[in-house]
């Protein structure tokens, strides 16, 4: 793309790096001055350019990312208080509190769903298809390809 | 009445890759991850802010919906760039756009300021395309 027809693209691209590198290293003790460096801007003006295109400041984005990493983990079965050093988080407590203002259940809860969920996708697949694929799925029909009689 | 769509599909060539383009640099979510038997796996993936509408991420085969000279046809024109599988929304378009040239995007379309909008053009890794709109501000 000309950048010559989006001038202040060069802009954008140092914000979108400093997002991907909150992506890569959220789970490091990383802060907005870090990040700001990043992105070779005054912090101020940083966070105020970062929260006009994300909508969220980078600390607020920085934490949204070790939620999301904190609800992936907790789906592989991996124990919470691994889970909330892994993600970047200092201390069980405040974890556990951000967690359920984010998500409105613990950690532990959020878990103990998500591997029930999955349990029962394991034992009863067709039960996650909607109605037309799984009767495809469970051989009760033939592929679409042949018209309806 | 009909109140809202749930489901919907985009076919393509292999489902791991695609897991990886949606999920990785598309940055959608997992819905159901299913292992259905020999007639393969059922993926399903959301928009970020689309948790009820599941986008089934459909290998073709003749395992489920094809038989095996549909499947080759339909592997053809999906490789092909024949078919436009819909338009998604973003609230940035340049922000976006260059995250997603970051990692790897294809763009057919640059984003270009069209009587329609702020739009530009998309393939994922089968070759489908998709619009890509900035949400009026």
């Amino acid at each position: 793309m000309p950048d010559q027809e989006f001038p202040k693209l060069y802009l954008y691209r140092r914000i979108v790096q400093a997002k991907l590198f909150i992506d890569a290293h959220s789970a490091e003790r990383i802060d907005a001055t870090d990040i700001a460096d990043e992105a070779c801007y005054s912090k101020y003006h940083f966070i105020r350019t970062f929260r006009d295109i994300y909508g969220k400041t980078p600390h607020q984005y920085l934490t949204a990312v070790r939620v999301d990493k904190a609800k992936a983990l907790l789906e592989t079965g991996m124990p919470v208080t691994e889970v909330c050093l892994s993600v970047g988080f200092d201390s069980l407590g405040s974890f556990t509190g951000l967690f359920k203002r984010r998500t409105g259940v613990t950690p532990s809860t959020f878990q103990r769903e998500r591997l029930a969920r999955r349990q029962r996708m394991d034992k009863a697949p067709l039960s996650f298809v909607p109605g037309c694929f799984a009767a495809l799925y469970s051989g009760r029909e033939n592929s679409n390809t042949r018209e309806a009689t | 009445m009909i109140t809202k769509m749930n489901h919907t599909s985009i076919f393509v060539l292999d489902q791991d890759s695609a897991y990886d383009f949606y999920v990785n640099k598309l940055g959608f979510k997992v819905n159901t991850d299913a292992q259905m038997g020999p007639k393969g796996r059922w993926l399903t993936v959301n928009p970020p802010e689309q948790p009820d509408l599941e986008i089934t991420l459909m290998a073709i085969d003749d395992k489920m919906m094809f038989d095996k000279s549909s499947a080759a046809k339909m592997s053809e024109l999906v490789a092909a760039g024949t078919f436009g599988f819909g338009t998604f929304l973003c609230d940035d378009m340049l922000a976006t756009y260059e995250e997603l040239k970051a990692k790897g995007v294809h763009f057919k379309k640059e984003p270009a300021h069209e009587f329609y909008g702020f739009s530009a053009v998309f393939q994922d890794d089968s070759g489908n395309w998709f619009s890509l709109s900035e949400r009026p501000k």
